[in-house]
């Protein structure tokens, strides 16, 4: 009766030889592209540190105008721009501030990245169902496996350091910006895609003058989710050496330092709560034609 | 795109038949052996849209189409500028044939030989009045200061100074008719394609639309489809009507054709409620010239009935002579003669 209460699994052998087979693969694959593959990835790593430079060494005050200004070009409303500032003044009094940059620092480039690369996938995927149907399931995938197996190979590849955890982020954050760049150049009406046909654009006028303005709030969205989606990642990347306000809460758990690990915590929440409001009042000013509806 | 052949931008289209469905071509046989739309429908689960279109519009004129709904108006115009494909037949606009252009060609083409208005506006939400006027001119790279000078030469015929700025959706159902009207005026194409393009306009500007169209047709003499439910709009535009049902012509002629000899029911219907003697021109109905009688006043054969009547009665005669441009007398109007026609045939007649 044996059979019944185990299930009838693979040899425990060929099993043991099957994973060390793939192991070994992944390693030589390592060894012998991993200095290739690095290389690669230098701009990145380029571009991560001079972003981090920048927001850790300007001095403070030029930060906080920046912020202003980038608020208020953003929304247009005083109030987003003084809770920007404000969260920003607060995390810095309780000595959070260096940290913050670094954190703020990657959000950017992660999210530039995720733009740079999802929005033109998007747009792929939205003119052709075959590539849609590729696509889908990897995203699928990308969204439900759970960071920290990925977090291996990334690892394994390239160490750990800044652009591991950068690529980390952005594979756990990019899917929304893919999904809803298809997703809003799809939803555009027909009728209107008709009339640009009929006056002679080609794909790339439709491209551009219909089907991406009339896509934009929901590409915001997409900006939107994935900021939020990296912001979530914060603590994760932090195990594989990206600093910012990550590192606090892994030393506060491992310390049990209740304090630390809620003001850090809290540091993450406020810039969170910040990037929402500035980024969904710039895609709500995107809408402005749709405000006034006539009957 | 290669010059028009001489005879301008005539369209042709013969044998046109669009079957809609996953399978159309299949079915184009039976359908010319005479299955019916409903048969098809209820049989293969294929919409028949057009059938055995055969039309000749000539340059320069306004070929209007009239017919209930559902009855394939708006995928007969849409053949023109291919944003349909036709299952079967042949589409010549300038003696080119649009269903055998490659991509470029039709782009071409529809930039520069085309344009359009719809019956649903199908306006760029997010643009103002003024970005959605110059359009077309935009896609086909015109300079901006040309774009917008154009522009706005239409958005003020069309009576929408002022809103320029606007946002479609800050605009009533006429206004955003009339900005796709604009829009399709600007672009100055030899071929006008209007699907119900007055429908939402009140009575008073729907008359000075009628007025624009006819000014522009006095100048320009584009080849215009004109797509209309009204009988009084088709009968002050046409050049030629031509009367769809179930995707088929029912009868095409020039408005006194209609209004006098009705295919059938389904026409006579259609025409019962016109005012005839507003619509119906002397050379239709007069006899032959009669040197015997006394002569009467001169009347041009392009009168209406309604106005010779009222010249007879104003004269105290009962008949006039029809004189041609050329001064000689091509025929006799009676006064009976007259009367007779103006009065709608009894229900039934043709
Ligand atoms: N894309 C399509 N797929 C299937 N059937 C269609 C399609 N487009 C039109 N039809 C069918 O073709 C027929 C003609 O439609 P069309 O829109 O040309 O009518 P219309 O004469 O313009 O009517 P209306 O006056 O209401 O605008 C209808 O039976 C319609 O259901
Ligand atoms: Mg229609």
């Amino acid at each position: 009766m044996d059979w019944l209460t185990s299930f009838p699994q693979m040899n425990d052998a060929l099993l043991r030889d099957l994973k060390k087979t793939i192991d070994d693969g992944f390693r030589a694959f390592t060894r012998a592209y991993g200095d290739s593959i690095e290389a690669f990835f230098e701009p990145l790593r380029w571009f991560l540190v001079q972003s981090e430079r920048f927001m850790t060494q300007t001095p403070w005050p030029i930060i906080l105008i920046l912020v202003a200004l980038i608020a208020w070009a953003a929304s247009r409303n005083w109030r987003v721009v003084a809770g920007a500032v404000g969260t920003l003044v607060l995390i810095g009094y309780f000595g959070m501030w260096e940290d913050t940059m670094r954190t703020i620092s990657m959000i950017v480039v992660c999210t530039v990245l995720s733009i740079a690369v999802g929005i033109p996938l998007g747009i792929w995927m939205a003119r052709s169902d075959r590539v849609r149907a590729f696509v889908n399931p990897i995203l699928d995938v990308m969204q439900t496996m759970p960071s920290f197996v990925y977090l291996i190979p990334v690892v394994m590849l390239l160490g750990i350091g800044k652009v591991p955890g950068l690529i980390a982020v952005v594979i756990y954050a990019l899917p929304p910006m893919i999904r809803l760049t298809d997703l809003g150049i799809r939803l555009v009406d027909r009728d209107v895609i008709e009339a640009a046909d009929a006056f002679g654009a080609s794909s790339w006028q439709k491209l551009w003058t219909v089907q991406l303005p009339l896509a934009l709030p929901t590409i915001m969205t997409g900006v939107n989710q994935t900021i939020m989606m990296a912001l979530a990642m914060v603590v994760i990347a932090a195990m594989i050496g990206v600093q910012g306000l990550g590192q606090p809460v892994l030393k506060a758990i491992s310390n049990q330092y209740f304090t630390l690990g809620m003001f850090n915590g809290l540091a993450i929440v406020g810039i969170a709560v910040m990037f929402d409001r500035v980024s969904q009042a710039y895609g709500r000013r995107l809408q402005r034609h749709r405000e006034v509806v006539h009957g | 795109m290669a010059e028009p052949p001489s005879g301008g931008t005539g369209i042709e289209i013969r044998n046109l038949y669009k079957i809609f469905g996953a399978n159309g071509a299949a079915y184009v046989d039976a359908v010319r052996a005479g299955m019916t739309k409903a048969e098809l429908n209820r049989r293969h689960a294929h919409v028949l849209g057009l059938d055995d279109i055969n039309i000749s519009m000539p340059a320069g004129s306004i070929q209007v189409i009239m017919g209930l709904s559902g009855s394939g108006k708006s995928t007969l115009i849409r053949h023109v500028n291919r944003l349909i494909d036709p299952t079967f037949g042949q589409v010549l606009v300038g003696g080119q044939d649009v269903v055998a252009m490659s991509p470029d060609e039709l782009r071409a083409f529809r930039r520069h030989q085309t344009a359009m208005v719809f019956q649903k506006f199908a306006l760029l939400p997010h643009r103002t009045v003024l970005d959605n006027a110059v359009y077309g001119l935009e896609v086909q790279g015109a300079p901006r200061a040309e774009q917008r000078e154009r522009a706005m030469r239409w958005i003020e015929r069309v009576g929408l100074n002022g809103y320029e700025d606007r946002y479609p959706n800050q605009l009533s159902g006429g206004m955003q008719q009339r900005v796709g009207l604009a829009r399709a005026l600007t672009n100055d194409a030899p071929i006008l394609l209007m699907d119900e393009a007055y429908s939402a306009l009140d009575p008073l500007i729907r008359v000075d639309m009628q007025t624009v169209l006819l000014d522009l047709q006095k100048e320009l003499r584009k080849t215009i489809v004109f797509i209309t439910h009204d009988l009084d709009e088709a009968l002050r535009l046409g050049d030629q009507i031509a009367i769809l049902r179930d995707g088929r012509v029912i009868q095409q002629g020039t408005s006194q054709d209609i209004v006098l000899r009705p295919a059938d029911d389904y026409v006579a219907t259609f025409v019962r409620e016109v005012n005839r003697g507003r619509v119906i021109r002397v050379d239709a109905v007069m006899g032959p010239p009669d040197a015997s009688a006394p002569a009467g006043p001169q009347v041009a054969p392009e009168t209406t009935l309604d106005a010779a009547v009222k010249q007879m009665v104003s004269n105290s005669v009962d008949a006039m002579s029809v004189v041609g441009a050329d001064g000689r007398v091509i025929g006799r109007l009676d006064m009976p003669r007259a009367i007779a026609a103006m009065v709608t045939p009894a229900a039934g007649g043709g």
